[in-house]
């Protein structure tokens, strides 16, 4: 099982109520594989983390694991191992902004 | 009796405020979508316990919510037991999904708009500004969005197709207000399905006489004092239009400033300035009494600091149809008030007396439940309030 994080105004949304989301998903693990699966188990959250038409992250959003920022990173991209196995989460985060 | 309720869109949530119709005491649920700004809200005339909302978040985007009972409980349309769904079996999440047409057989191509600075700009959607359901049809229901285009629904909000003929009225032409490119304003005509008006900050006003299969830039007589050319056939900032249901071929339009209140006997196709003695042309909305048809309300600020003049909170009324204007005062703040008041948070009820209500920047739902005589504060501490409509309930 794949490990997701979200933030709470998602969970909400989704009506999700564990912090920790549990996927099933076929390796390769990639973000976009992730989201797929995500998406698909809780559609309300089509267009929320990527645009609904190009599937491009959306431009406050952020993907970190195992401390790395994945933001940037192709979301086709094999995630590191611990993320694969289910050790370490995938962290979805809304970027800060505001002050 | 009859009651009413009132539809609040916050940059916080929504909230749902009831009363019966003496509107002396009120109920306050919410906040609904706590944390999400919502813009608008709005039942369907055909079906009131039918309520879609646009909820949106610059981090997380567009969501539409449906409520079938009256605001008690919500959904997002078609993702639970419904359509559509994908070869999978899983729902599709198209409620969210407003994309540009840009199909060679329903569509039109996407092209830039005018930006602040003269230059092309790209066409991004944003947000879903204003939600117009079908005067017959609970399943239809229209959205006006930025960057501007009209978006339609027949299944509920379930999934959008965009009226892209909108698009094809100059849209390279069109330019952003401050606000952003937002269409704002949807009227329905109620004698006859197949026109539909529509507002853009800062393009103008648009109509169509053949159910969106083409639109019309709808600006003469209208004023620009701020462009080189006052009279361009685009270019207009409009805040807010406004008609009467028995009398569909007048409407009321507040425009940022050009003189502010202009008046159309013919659905449009020219305007007169009607401000009269206002105190300024500026303001956003603009409405009109439930029971007489020339009896408009609007709510000048000053242009500078889009607040109450000189701290003194005043909707100003014309039973005259314009020109001829009144303050009306009692019960609102007339010192040390601040407060702006948005294009789409004003609304009138339709009991006998006509309550009017509007909220404010500050917070403050205002109620008059005598077609402005008087005024009493519904509620104090809202968040910044985008919008106000209200449902006039038979019980």
């Amino acid at each position: 099982m794949i490990h997701v994080q979200l933030p709470i105004h998602l969970r909400v949304l989704a009506n999700i109520p564990s912090q920790k989301i549990e996927l099933p998903v076929d390796p390769p693990i990639t973000i976009n594989r992730i989201l797929d699966a995500l998406e698909s188990q809780y559609p309300t959250l089509k267009g929320t983390i990527r645009d609904h038409d190009t599937l491009k992250r959306r431009p406050m959003i952020r993907f970190y694991a195992c401390n790395e920022d994945l933001s940037h990173d192709s979301p086709d991209t094999p995630l590191p191992e611990k993320v694969a196995t289910g050790a370490e989460p995938l962290y979805v985060i809304g970027a800060i902004a505001g002050g | 009796m009859s009651s009413v309720r009132l539809l609040v869109g916050t940059k916080k949530g929504a909230f749902i405020l009831t009363s019966d119709g003496t509107r002396q005491k009120w109920r306050v649920d919410g906040p609904h979508f706590a944390g999400w700004e919502i813009y608008h809200l709005k039942g369907s005339p055909k079906d009131p316990n039918r309520i879609f909302c646009s909820q949106s978040s610059g981090w997380f985007g567009q969501v539409i919510q449906r409520s079938s009972d009256g605001g008690k409980t919500w959904e997002t349309p078609g993702t639970t037991g419904g359509l559509p769904k994908s070869p999978e079996g899983f729902p599709m999440g198209e409620s969210n999904k407003f994309v540009y047409d840009t199909s060679p057989t329903t569509g039109k191509p996407l092209t830039t708009h005018q930006w602040y600075d003269g230059t092309q700009h790209p066409w991004e959607f944003k947000r879903v500004w204003h939600l117009e359901p079908s005067l017959h049809d609970p399943d239809t229901v229209y959205a006006g969005v930025e960057d501007a285009a009209l978006f339609k629904s027949t299944n509920g909000g379930a999934t959008w197709s965009e009226v892209s003929a909108l698009r094809a009225a100059k849209g390279e032409k069109w330019s952003p207000g401050a606000g952003g490119l937002c269409l704002h304003t949807i009227l329905l005509d109620p004698k006859d399905p197949n026109r539909i008006t529509i507002a853009i900050s800062a393009a103008g006003a648009f109509r169509s006489d053949d159910g969106g299969k083409t639109f019309k830039p709808i600006n003469k007589g209208l004023r620009n004092d701020y462009l080189p050319d006052p009279r361009p056939e685009i270019g207009f900032c409009v805040h807010d239009i406004v008609l009467h249901p028995s009398k569909p071929a007048t409407l009321f339009m507040q425009l940022h400033q050009g003189g502010g209140a202009y008046r159309s006997d013919n659905h449009g196709d020219t305007w007169t300035e009607v401000k009269g003695n206002l105190p300024t042309d500026f303001g956003f909305p603009i409405d009109v009494h439930a029971h007489e048809p020339n009896t408009v309300f609007v709510a000048p600020l000053d242009p500078m600091l889009r607040t109450p003049i000189e701290g003194k909170l005043k909707i100003w009324r014309s039973k005259t149809g314009g020109n001829e204007w009144e303050p009306l005062t009692k019960g609102l703040p007339q010192e040390n008030c601040f407060v702006g008041i948005l294009r789409d948070a004003m609304a009138v009820d339709s009991l006998p007396d006509c309550g009017i209500y509007f909220g404010t920047t500050g917070g403050q739902v205002y109620c008059s439940p005598n077609g402005g005589d008087t005024w009493q504060c519904i509620v104090h501490d809202l968040p910044h309030v985008l919008s106000v409509e209200v449902q006039t309930l038979a019980s």
